[in-house]
Protein backbone atom coordinates (compact mmCIF):
# COMPACT_ATOMS: atom_id res chain seq x y z
CA UNK A 1 0.00 0.00 0.00
CA UNK A 2 2.79 2.37 0.83
CA UNK A 3 4.04 2.03 -2.73
CA UNK A 4 1.02 3.92 -4.01
CA UNK A 5 1.72 6.97 -1.88
CA UNK A 6 4.05 9.49 -3.51
CA UNK A 7 7.45 9.73 -1.89
CA UNK A 8 6.92 13.30 -0.80
CA UNK A 9 3.68 12.45 1.02
CA UNK A 10 5.35 9.50 2.67
CA UNK A 11 7.99 11.82 4.01
CA UNK A 12 5.34 14.24 5.28
CA UNK A 13 3.48 11.41 6.95
CA UNK A 14 6.60 10.30 8.70
CA UNK A 15 7.33 13.86 9.81
CA UNK A 16 3.80 14.27 11.04
CA UNK A 17 4.06 11.02 12.96
CA UNK A 18 7.26 12.09 14.71
CA UNK A 19 5.93 15.56 15.40
CA UNK A 20 2.74 14.18 16.89
CA UNK A 21 4.71 11.73 19.01
CA UNK A 22 7.01 14.49 20.26
CA UNK A 23 4.04 16.75 21.01
CA UNK A 24 2.25 14.06 23.01
CA UNK A 25 5.43 13.32 24.96
CA UNK A 26 6.21 16.99 25.53
CA UNK A 27 2.70 17.87 26.65
CA UNK A 28 2.63 14.87 28.98
CA UNK A 29 5.93 16.00 30.52
CA UNK A 30 4.64 19.57 30.82
CA UNK A 31 1.41 18.44 32.45
CA UNK A 32 3.26 16.06 34.74
CA UNK A 33 5.68 18.73 35.97
CA UNK A 34 3.00 21.34 36.63
CA UNK A 35 0.80 18.76 38.29
CA UNK A 36 3.55 17.36 40.54
CA UNK A 37 4.71 20.85 41.52
CA UNK A 38 1.15 21.69 42.54
CA UNK A 39 0.67 18.48 44.53
CA UNK A 40 4.04 19.03 46.23
CA UNK A 41 2.97 22.53 47.19
CA UNK A 42 -0.45 21.60 48.59
CA UNK A 43 0.82 18.66 50.62
CA UNK A 44 3.54 20.74 52.28
CA UNK A 45 1.38 22.42 54.95
CA UNK A 46 2.82 21.41 58.31
CA UNK A 47 0.85 23.52 60.76
CA UNK A 48 -2.32 21.48 61.01
CA UNK A 49 -3.76 19.17 63.62
CA UNK A 50 -5.09 15.76 62.63
CA UNK A 51 -7.83 13.74 64.36
CA UNK A 52 -6.79 11.22 67.06
CA UNK A 53 -5.13 8.03 65.87
CA UNK A 54 -3.82 9.58 62.65
CA UNK A 55 -0.78 7.97 61.02
CA UNK A 56 2.41 10.01 60.45
CA UNK A 57 1.66 12.98 58.26
CA UNK A 58 3.34 11.36 55.25
CA UNK A 59 1.51 8.05 55.57
CA UNK A 60 -1.67 9.88 56.43
CA UNK A 61 -1.61 11.88 53.18
CA UNK A 62 -0.95 8.64 51.31
CA UNK A 63 -3.76 6.69 52.96
CA UNK A 64 -6.59 9.16 53.62
CA UNK A 65 -9.25 8.82 50.88
CA UNK A 66 -10.90 12.13 51.89
CA UNK A 67 -14.36 10.66 52.44
CA UNK A 68 -15.21 12.75 55.51
CA UNK A 69 -16.61 9.84 57.51
CA UNK A 70 -14.61 11.02 60.59
CA UNK A 71 -16.12 14.49 60.18
CA UNK A 72 -19.61 13.01 60.21
CA UNK A 73 -18.82 10.82 63.22
CA UNK A 74 -17.57 13.71 65.39
CA UNK A 75 -20.42 14.73 67.76
CA UNK A 76 -18.92 18.17 68.44
CA UNK A 77 -18.31 19.25 64.80
CA UNK A 78 -14.65 19.58 65.72
CA UNK A 79 -13.32 18.09 62.51
CA UNK A 80 -13.57 19.64 59.09
CA UNK A 81 -12.31 18.72 55.64
CA UNK A 82 -9.83 21.11 54.04
CA UNK A 83 -11.61 23.13 51.36
CA UNK A 84 -9.99 24.89 48.42
CA UNK A 85 -8.81 28.18 49.91
CA UNK A 86 -7.99 26.74 53.36
CA UNK A 87 -4.35 26.28 52.27
CA UNK A 88 -4.23 22.78 53.73
CA UNK A 89 -3.89 19.43 51.95
CA UNK A 90 -7.17 19.37 50.05
CA UNK A 91 -9.99 17.22 51.40
CA UNK A 92 -8.14 15.92 54.46
CA UNK A 93 -9.58 16.27 58.00
CA UNK A 94 -8.17 18.74 60.55
CA UNK A 95 -9.32 20.82 63.48
CA UNK A 96 -8.70 24.28 64.91
CA UNK A 97 -8.75 23.98 68.74
CA UNK A 98 -9.40 27.68 69.41
CA UNK A 99 -12.69 27.29 67.46
CA UNK A 100 -13.70 23.78 68.54
CA UNK A 101 -11.19 21.56 70.38
CA UNK A 102 -11.24 17.76 70.54
CA UNK A 103 -13.46 16.81 73.50
CA UNK A 104 -11.77 13.41 73.90
CA UNK A 105 -14.79 11.07 73.61
CA UNK A 106 -13.96 7.78 75.40
CA UNK A 107 -15.40 5.75 72.48
CA UNK A 108 -13.49 7.85 69.88
CA UNK A 109 -16.25 7.70 67.22
CA UNK A 110 -14.07 9.31 64.53
CA UNK A 111 -11.48 6.51 64.42
CA UNK A 112 -13.30 3.18 63.83
CA UNK A 113 -15.34 4.65 60.93
CA UNK A 114 -12.20 5.35 58.88
CA UNK A 115 -12.37 2.95 55.90
CA UNK A 116 -8.66 3.22 55.05
CA UNK A 117 -7.17 3.02 58.57
CA UNK A 118 -5.52 6.39 58.03
CA UNK A 119 -7.02 6.93 61.47
CA UNK A 120 -5.74 3.77 63.04
CA UNK A 121 -7.42 2.10 65.99
CA UNK A 122 -4.13 0.49 67.04
CA UNK A 123 -2.63 3.90 67.75
CA UNK A 124 -5.35 4.68 70.31
CA UNK A 125 -5.75 1.26 71.92
CA UNK A 126 -4.36 -0.07 75.19
CA UNK A 127 -5.09 -3.64 76.25
CA UNK A 128 -7.68 -4.14 73.46
CA UNK A 129 -9.69 -1.15 74.61
CA UNK A 130 -9.94 2.21 72.89
CA UNK A 131 -8.06 4.74 74.96
CA UNK A 132 -8.33 8.40 73.94
CA UNK A 133 -5.59 9.36 76.40
CA UNK A 134 -3.13 7.62 74.10
CA UNK A 135 -3.96 10.05 71.28
CA UNK A 136 -1.12 12.23 70.11
CA UNK A 137 -2.61 14.96 67.96
CA UNK A 138 -0.04 17.55 68.95
CA UNK A 139 1.42 19.17 72.04
CA UNK A 140 0.46 22.33 73.94
CA UNK A 141 3.04 25.08 74.09
CA UNK A 142 2.98 28.14 76.38
CA UNK A 143 4.13 31.62 75.42
CA UNK A 144 5.21 32.80 78.90
CA UNK A 145 5.36 36.42 77.80
CA UNK A 146 1.65 36.62 77.15
CA UNK A 147 0.49 34.09 79.78
CA UNK A 148 -0.87 36.21 82.62
CA UNK A 149 -0.03 33.51 85.20
CA UNK A 150 3.61 34.25 84.45
CA UNK A 151 2.93 37.93 85.20
CA UNK A 152 1.77 37.00 88.67
CA UNK A 153 -1.98 37.25 88.01
CA UNK A 154 -3.80 34.22 89.29
CA UNK A 155 -5.18 32.16 86.41
CA UNK A 156 -5.40 28.41 86.05
CA UNK A 157 -7.95 28.21 83.23
CA UNK A 158 -5.81 25.86 81.12
CA UNK A 159 -4.97 23.66 84.09
CA UNK A 160 -8.66 23.31 84.95
CA UNK A 161 -9.68 22.68 81.32
CA UNK A 162 -7.16 19.89 80.78
CA UNK A 163 -8.85 16.46 80.55
CA UNK A 164 -5.69 14.95 82.03
CA UNK A 165 -5.85 17.29 85.01
CA UNK A 166 -2.64 17.35 86.97
CA UNK A 167 -0.86 15.09 84.50
CA UNK A 168 -0.55 16.92 81.18
CA UNK A 169 -0.49 20.36 82.83
CA UNK A 170 0.77 20.93 86.35
CA UNK A 171 1.12 24.15 88.33
CA UNK A 172 4.54 25.19 89.49
CA UNK A 173 4.76 27.53 92.51
CA UNK A 174 7.56 30.06 92.63
CA UNK A 175 8.09 33.19 94.66
CA UNK A 176 7.13 36.54 93.19
CA UNK A 177 10.22 38.65 93.90
CA UNK A 178 8.52 41.83 92.64
CA UNK A 179 5.94 41.99 95.43
CA UNK A 180 7.93 39.90 97.86
CA UNK A 181 4.85 38.28 99.33
CA UNK A 182 2.96 36.60 96.48
CA UNK A 183 3.45 33.42 94.48
CA UNK A 184 3.51 32.72 90.76
CA UNK A 185 1.25 29.82 89.81
CA UNK A 186 2.84 28.86 86.51
CA UNK A 187 1.34 26.22 84.25
CA UNK A 188 3.79 23.61 82.92
CA UNK A 189 2.95 21.27 80.04
CA UNK A 190 4.25 17.72 80.15
CA UNK A 191 4.73 16.89 76.50
CA UNK A 192 4.92 13.12 77.03
CA UNK A 193 1.37 13.09 78.48
CA UNK A 194 -0.28 15.91 76.51
CA UNK A 195 -2.59 14.60 73.77
CA UNK A 196 -2.96 17.88 71.90
CA UNK A 197 -6.74 18.02 72.31
CA UNK A 198 -6.64 21.81 72.59
CA UNK A 199 -9.13 22.22 75.46
CA UNK A 200 -6.53 24.44 77.15
CA UNK A 201 -6.18 26.60 74.05
CA UNK A 202 -9.96 26.97 73.92
CA UNK A 203 -10.09 27.90 77.62
CA UNK A 204 -7.22 30.40 77.59
CA UNK A 205 -8.42 33.85 78.67
CA UNK A 206 -5.94 36.01 76.77
CA UNK A 207 -6.99 37.75 73.55
CA UNK A 208 -4.94 35.35 71.45
CA UNK A 209 -4.33 32.10 73.27
CA UNK A 210 -1.07 32.09 75.27
CA UNK A 211 -1.22 28.28 75.37
CA UNK A 212 -1.72 26.64 71.99
CA UNK A 213 -1.35 23.27 70.34
CA UNK A 214 1.33 22.65 67.74
CA UNK A 215 1.75 19.48 65.68
CA UNK A 216 4.26 17.04 67.19
CA UNK A 217 6.71 17.38 64.30
CA UNK A 218 6.82 21.13 64.78
CA UNK A 219 6.93 21.34 68.58
CA UNK A 220 9.14 18.40 69.52
CA UNK A 221 12.89 17.96 69.18
CA UNK A 222 14.76 14.67 69.06
CA UNK A 223 17.78 13.75 71.18
CA UNK A 224 18.93 11.03 68.80
CA UNK A 225 19.76 7.45 69.76
CA UNK A 226 23.36 8.25 70.74
CA UNK A 227 22.23 9.72 74.08
CA UNK A 228 21.26 7.25 76.78
CA UNK A 229 19.80 8.01 80.19
CA UNK A 230 22.25 6.07 82.35
CA UNK A 231 19.99 6.38 85.40
CA UNK A 232 17.03 4.80 83.61
CA UNK A 233 17.22 0.98 83.61
CA UNK A 234 14.92 0.63 80.60
CA UNK A 235 16.78 3.19 78.56
CA UNK A 236 20.11 1.64 79.49
CA UNK A 237 18.98 -1.68 78.01
CA UNK A 238 19.55 -0.10 74.62
CA UNK A 239 23.28 -0.40 75.37
CA UNK A 240 23.07 -4.19 75.28
CA UNK A 241 22.33 -4.19 71.59
CA UNK A 242 24.77 -1.38 70.85
CA UNK A 243 27.65 -2.03 68.50
CA UNK A 244 30.84 -0.05 68.65
CA UNK A 245 32.69 1.39 65.75
CA UNK A 246 36.33 2.45 65.92
CA UNK A 247 37.49 5.12 63.57
CA UNK A 248 41.08 6.13 62.96
CA UNK A 249 42.39 9.48 61.87
CA UNK A 250 46.01 9.80 60.86
CA UNK A 251 47.91 11.92 63.41
CA UNK A 252 49.70 14.86 61.90
CA UNK A 253 53.50 14.56 62.01
CA UNK A 254 54.00 18.27 62.56
CA UNK A 255 54.34 19.77 66.00
CA UNK A 256 51.52 21.85 67.41
CA UNK A 257 53.68 24.99 67.47
CA UNK A 258 54.50 24.63 63.77
CA UNK A 259 50.88 24.31 62.95
CA UNK A 260 49.98 27.43 64.97
CA UNK A 261 52.74 29.52 63.43
CA UNK A 262 51.92 28.44 59.90
CA UNK A 263 50.32 31.44 58.31
CA UNK A 264 50.05 29.80 54.94
CA UNK A 265 52.72 32.06 53.46
CA UNK A 266 50.65 35.27 53.71
CA UNK A 267 53.57 37.18 55.32
CA UNK A 268 56.12 36.07 52.73
CA UNK A 269 55.85 39.21 50.66
CA UNK B 1 -45.82 18.38 27.93
CA UNK B 2 -46.33 14.64 28.27
CA UNK B 3 -44.42 14.22 25.08
CA UNK B 4 -41.55 16.31 26.47
CA UNK B 5 -41.38 14.14 29.57
CA UNK B 6 -41.48 11.03 27.43
CA UNK B 7 -38.73 12.46 25.27
CA UNK B 8 -36.50 13.00 28.30
CA UNK B 9 -37.42 10.10 30.55
CA UNK B 10 -33.81 8.98 30.98
CA UNK B 11 -32.63 12.56 31.49
CA UNK B 12 -35.20 13.02 34.26
CA UNK B 13 -34.33 9.65 35.80
CA UNK B 14 -30.63 10.55 35.74
CA UNK B 15 -31.17 13.92 37.38
CA UNK B 16 -33.29 12.26 40.06
CA UNK B 17 -30.56 9.65 40.70
CA UNK B 18 -27.75 12.22 40.79
CA UNK B 19 -29.61 14.59 43.07
CA UNK B 20 -30.92 11.82 45.34
CA UNK B 21 -27.42 10.41 45.87
CA UNK B 22 -25.98 13.83 46.69
CA UNK B 23 -28.98 14.55 48.93
CA UNK B 24 -28.47 11.31 50.88
CA UNK B 25 -24.81 12.21 51.49
CA UNK B 26 -25.76 15.72 52.61
CA UNK B 27 -28.54 14.35 54.85
CA UNK B 28 -26.04 12.01 56.51
CA UNK B 29 -23.69 14.90 57.25
CA UNK B 30 -26.25 17.46 58.38
CA UNK B 31 -29.02 15.46 60.05
CA UNK B 32 -27.23 12.20 60.78
CA UNK B 33 -29.61 10.30 58.49
CA UNK B 34 -27.13 7.50 57.89
CA UNK B 35 -28.51 5.77 54.81
CA UNK B 36 -25.47 6.71 52.74
CA UNK B 37 -22.48 8.17 54.60
CA UNK B 38 -19.26 9.70 53.31
CA UNK B 39 -18.89 10.94 49.75
CA UNK B 40 -18.17 9.57 46.28
CA UNK B 41 -14.55 8.78 47.22
CA UNK B 42 -15.65 6.32 49.87
CA UNK B 43 -18.97 5.73 51.56
CA UNK B 44 -20.94 3.38 53.69
CA UNK B 45 -24.39 2.17 52.69
CA UNK B 46 -26.85 1.41 55.53
CA UNK B 47 -23.94 1.55 58.00
CA UNK B 48 -22.64 -1.81 56.70
CA UNK B 49 -21.74 -2.02 52.99
CA UNK B 50 -18.51 -0.18 52.13
CA UNK B 51 -18.34 1.49 48.71
CA UNK B 52 -15.13 3.06 47.42
CA UNK B 53 -13.84 4.72 44.28
CA UNK B 54 -11.66 2.02 42.65
CA UNK B 55 -9.59 4.62 40.77
CA UNK B 56 -8.75 6.45 44.01
CA UNK B 57 -7.81 3.15 45.66
CA UNK B 58 -5.64 2.26 42.65
CA UNK B 59 -3.79 5.57 43.05
CA UNK B 60 -3.36 4.95 46.77
CA UNK B 61 -1.97 1.51 46.02
CA UNK B 62 0.47 2.95 43.46
CA UNK B 63 1.48 5.58 45.99
CA UNK B 64 2.49 2.79 48.37
CA UNK B 65 -0.29 3.04 50.95
CA UNK B 66 -1.39 0.02 52.94
CA UNK B 67 -4.89 -0.74 51.63
CA UNK B 68 -7.29 -1.56 54.46
CA UNK B 69 -9.87 -4.31 53.92
CA UNK B 70 -12.90 -1.99 54.13
CA UNK B 71 -11.78 0.23 51.33
CA UNK B 72 -10.59 -2.72 49.24
CA UNK B 73 -13.95 -4.51 49.49
CA UNK B 74 -15.70 -1.23 48.71
CA UNK B 75 -13.57 -0.70 45.62
CA UNK B 76 -14.18 -4.26 44.39
CA UNK B 77 -17.96 -3.87 44.79
CA UNK B 78 -17.97 -0.67 42.72
CA UNK B 79 -15.51 -2.09 40.18
CA UNK B 80 -17.56 -5.26 39.63
CA UNK B 81 -20.83 -3.33 39.41
CA UNK B 82 -19.66 -1.00 36.65
CA UNK B 83 -17.63 -3.65 34.88
CA UNK B 84 -20.42 -6.20 34.52
CA UNK B 85 -23.62 -4.17 34.83
CA UNK B 86 -23.49 -0.41 34.58
CA UNK B 87 -20.66 0.28 32.15
CA UNK B 88 -19.58 3.91 32.35
CA UNK B 89 -22.88 4.79 34.04
CA UNK B 90 -21.08 6.54 36.93
CA UNK B 91 -20.42 9.52 34.66
CA UNK B 92 -24.01 10.12 33.60
CA UNK B 93 -26.05 8.73 36.50
CA UNK B 94 -23.99 9.58 39.60
CA UNK B 95 -21.30 12.22 39.06
CA UNK B 96 -22.57 15.73 39.91
CA UNK B 97 -20.12 17.32 37.44
CA UNK B 98 -22.23 15.78 34.69
CA UNK B 99 -24.93 18.36 35.43
CA UNK B 100 -22.44 21.19 34.89
CA UNK B 101 -21.08 19.87 31.61
CA UNK B 102 -24.56 18.97 30.37
CA UNK B 103 -25.56 22.58 30.95
CA UNK B 104 -22.59 23.79 28.89
CA UNK B 105 -23.55 21.36 26.20
CA UNK B 106 -27.17 22.46 26.24
CA UNK B 107 -26.16 26.10 25.79
CA UNK B 108 -23.78 25.11 23.00
CA UNK B 109 -26.59 23.33 21.17
CA UNK B 110 -29.15 26.10 21.72
CA UNK B 111 -26.83 28.79 20.44
CA UNK B 112 -25.50 26.65 17.61
CA UNK B 113 -21.84 26.79 18.72
CA UNK B 114 -21.30 23.33 17.32
CA UNK B 115 -22.47 24.29 13.86
CA UNK B 116 -20.00 27.18 13.62
CA UNK B 117 -17.00 25.26 14.94
CA UNK B 118 -17.40 21.71 13.76
CA UNK B 119 -14.03 20.15 14.37
CA UNK B 120 -12.82 19.78 17.94
CA UNK B 121 -9.11 20.52 18.24
CA UNK B 122 -8.23 17.82 20.78
CA UNK B 123 -8.24 14.06 20.95
CA UNK B 124 -10.51 12.19 23.32
CA UNK B 125 -7.55 10.01 24.27
CA UNK B 126 -6.16 12.75 26.57
CA UNK B 127 -8.06 11.10 29.43
CA UNK B 128 -6.00 7.93 29.06
CA UNK B 129 -2.77 9.95 29.11
CA UNK B 130 -4.00 11.73 32.25
CA UNK B 131 -4.92 8.35 33.76
CA UNK B 132 -1.45 6.89 33.16
CA UNK B 133 0.22 10.12 34.25
CA UNK B 134 -1.75 10.16 37.52
CA UNK B 135 -0.50 6.67 38.33
CA UNK B 136 3.11 7.54 37.45
CA UNK B 137 2.95 10.68 39.61
CA UNK B 138 1.31 8.76 42.47
CA UNK B 139 4.13 6.25 42.33
CA UNK B 140 6.93 8.79 42.37
CA UNK B 141 5.39 11.32 44.76
CA UNK B 142 3.89 8.84 47.21
CA UNK B 143 0.51 10.58 47.17
CA UNK B 144 -2.70 9.81 45.28
CA UNK B 145 -1.90 12.50 42.72
CA UNK B 146 -5.27 13.05 41.05
CA UNK B 147 -7.14 13.13 44.36
CA UNK B 148 -5.35 16.35 45.31
CA UNK B 149 -6.35 18.17 42.11
CA UNK B 150 -9.62 16.45 41.15
CA UNK B 151 -12.34 19.02 40.47
CA UNK B 152 -14.83 16.14 40.60
CA UNK B 153 -13.93 15.45 44.23
CA UNK B 154 -13.87 19.19 44.96
CA UNK B 155 -17.46 19.41 43.75
CA UNK B 156 -19.01 16.38 45.46
CA UNK B 157 -16.97 16.83 48.63
CA UNK B 158 -17.74 20.54 48.57
CA UNK B 159 -21.48 20.01 48.21
CA UNK B 160 -21.47 17.75 51.26
CA UNK B 161 -18.82 19.26 53.55
CA UNK B 162 -18.53 22.88 52.43
CA UNK B 163 -17.43 24.29 49.12
CA UNK B 164 -14.84 26.96 49.99
CA UNK B 165 -13.26 28.13 46.75
CA UNK B 166 -14.56 24.95 45.13
CA UNK B 167 -17.12 27.05 43.24
CA UNK B 168 -14.18 28.11 41.09
CA UNK B 169 -13.76 24.50 39.95
CA UNK B 170 -17.41 24.49 38.89
CA UNK B 171 -17.05 27.75 36.95
CA UNK B 172 -13.79 26.62 35.33
CA UNK B 173 -15.31 23.37 34.07
CA UNK B 174 -18.45 25.18 32.90
CA UNK B 175 -16.54 27.84 30.96
CA UNK B 176 -14.03 25.35 29.59
CA UNK B 177 -16.78 23.13 28.21
CA UNK B 178 -18.77 26.08 26.94
CA UNK B 179 -16.06 28.08 25.18
CA UNK B 180 -12.91 25.97 24.80
CA UNK B 181 -13.81 22.41 24.00
CA UNK B 182 -17.10 20.59 23.43
CA UNK B 183 -17.41 17.85 26.06
CA UNK B 184 -14.02 19.07 27.21
CA UNK B 185 -13.91 17.84 30.78
CA UNK B 186 -16.08 14.70 30.78
CA UNK B 187 -15.31 13.62 27.23
CA UNK B 188 -11.63 14.48 26.90
CA UNK B 189 -9.73 15.05 30.14
CA UNK B 190 -11.34 13.43 33.19
CA UNK B 191 -9.33 10.29 34.07
CA UNK B 192 -12.22 8.92 36.13
CA UNK B 193 -14.17 8.76 32.87
CA UNK B 194 -11.12 7.17 31.27
CA UNK B 195 -10.95 4.59 34.03
CA UNK B 196 -14.62 3.66 33.72
CA UNK B 197 -14.29 3.63 29.90
CA UNK B 198 -11.65 0.95 30.22
CA UNK B 199 -13.55 -1.28 32.63
CA UNK B 200 -17.01 -0.43 31.22
CA UNK B 201 -16.52 -2.08 27.86
CA UNK B 202 -17.52 -5.46 29.27
CA UNK B 203 -20.80 -4.38 30.81
CA UNK B 204 -24.08 -6.09 29.99
CA UNK B 205 -26.30 -3.03 29.62
CA UNK B 206 -25.84 -1.65 26.12
CA UNK B 207 -27.49 0.66 23.64
CA UNK B 208 -28.48 -1.33 20.57
CA UNK B 209 -28.89 0.16 17.10
CA UNK B 210 -31.37 -1.14 14.56
CA UNK B 211 -30.45 0.42 11.21
CA UNK B 212 -33.62 -0.66 9.40
CA UNK B 213 -35.62 1.79 11.55
CA UNK B 214 -33.07 4.57 11.27
CA UNK B 215 -34.06 7.58 9.16
CA UNK B 216 -30.64 9.22 9.47
CA UNK B 217 -32.00 12.30 11.26
CA UNK B 218 -28.78 12.40 13.32
CA UNK B 219 -30.54 13.69 16.43
CA UNK B 220 -28.74 11.00 18.42
CA UNK B 221 -25.29 12.06 17.28
CA UNK B 222 -26.05 15.69 18.00
CA UNK B 223 -27.07 14.98 21.56
CA UNK B 224 -24.52 12.27 22.41
CA UNK B 225 -21.65 13.44 24.68
CA UNK B 226 -19.40 10.72 23.22
CA UNK B 227 -20.69 10.78 19.65
CA UNK B 228 -17.79 8.67 18.31
CA UNK B 229 -19.37 5.58 19.96
CA UNK B 230 -22.39 5.91 17.64
CA UNK B 231 -20.33 5.31 14.48
CA UNK B 232 -22.71 2.52 13.42
CA UNK B 233 -25.78 4.73 13.23
CA UNK B 234 -27.44 4.44 9.77
CA UNK B 235 -24.99 1.67 8.85
CA UNK B 236 -25.12 -1.47 10.99
CA UNK B 237 -27.47 -3.13 13.43
CA UNK B 238 -24.97 -3.71 16.23
CA UNK B 239 -24.80 -2.71 19.87
CA UNK B 240 -22.64 0.16 21.06
CA UNK B 241 -19.69 -1.76 22.45
CA UNK B 242 -17.27 1.08 23.23
CA UNK B 243 -16.66 1.58 26.93
CA UNK B 244 -16.72 5.33 26.33
CA UNK B 245 -20.54 5.21 26.06
CA UNK B 246 -21.88 6.50 29.38
CA UNK B 247 -25.25 4.70 29.08
CA UNK B 248 -26.96 8.04 29.58
CA UNK B 249 -29.78 7.05 27.25
CA UNK B 250 -30.03 10.45 25.54
CA UNK B 251 -29.79 8.85 22.10
CA UNK B 252 -32.55 6.36 22.97
CA UNK B 253 -34.99 9.03 24.09
CA UNK B 254 -34.38 11.53 21.28
CA UNK B 255 -34.79 8.85 18.59
CA UNK B 256 -38.20 9.20 16.92
CA UNK B 257 -37.92 5.96 14.98
CA UNK B 258 -37.26 3.25 17.56
CA UNK B 259 -33.80 2.73 16.05
CA UNK B 260 -31.97 2.88 19.37
CA UNK B 261 -32.82 0.94 22.51
CA UNK B 262 -31.27 -0.34 25.69
CA UNK B 263 -30.66 -4.07 25.74
CA UNK B 264 -28.78 -6.71 27.65
CA UNK B 265 -25.69 -7.62 25.67
CA UNK B 266 -25.72 -11.43 25.66
CA UNK B 267 -29.48 -11.95 25.53
CA UNK B 268 -29.60 -9.90 22.37
CA UNK B 269 -27.01 -12.12 20.74
CA UNK B 270 -29.02 -15.26 21.47
CA UNK B 271 -32.27 -13.93 20.06
CA UNK B 272 -30.58 -12.75 16.90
Amino acid sequence: MSNNIPRKDQKMNRREFFLNGARALGLTALGGLVWSAYVDEVTAASLLLRPPGALDENDFLKTCIKCGMCVEACPYDTLQLAKPGDNMPLGTPYFIPRDIPCYMCPDIPCVPVCPTDALNEKLVTTKNKLDINKASMGVAVIDDNSCIAFWGIQCDACYRACPLLGEAITIEYTKNERTGKHAFLKPVVHADVCTGCGLCEKACVTQKAAIFVLPNEVAKGKAGDYYIKGWDKNDEKRLEKATSETTKTKISERKAVDSLNDLGGILDD
Amino acid sequence: MINLIKKSKFLIARRITQITIMFLYIAANIWGFNFLMGNLSSSKLLDTVPLSDPYAVLQMFTAGAVIASDVLIGAIIIFVFYMFIGGRAFCSWVCPVNMITDLSNYIRRKFGFNKILKRQPATRNIRYYVLVLSLILSFFMGYAAFEFVSPVSMVHRGLIFGLGFGWAAIVIIFLFDLFVLKNGWCGHICPIGGFYSLIGRFSLIRVHHNHENCTACMKCKEVCPESQVLFMVTKDSIPVTSGECTNCGRCVEVCDDEALNFSIKNLKKETK
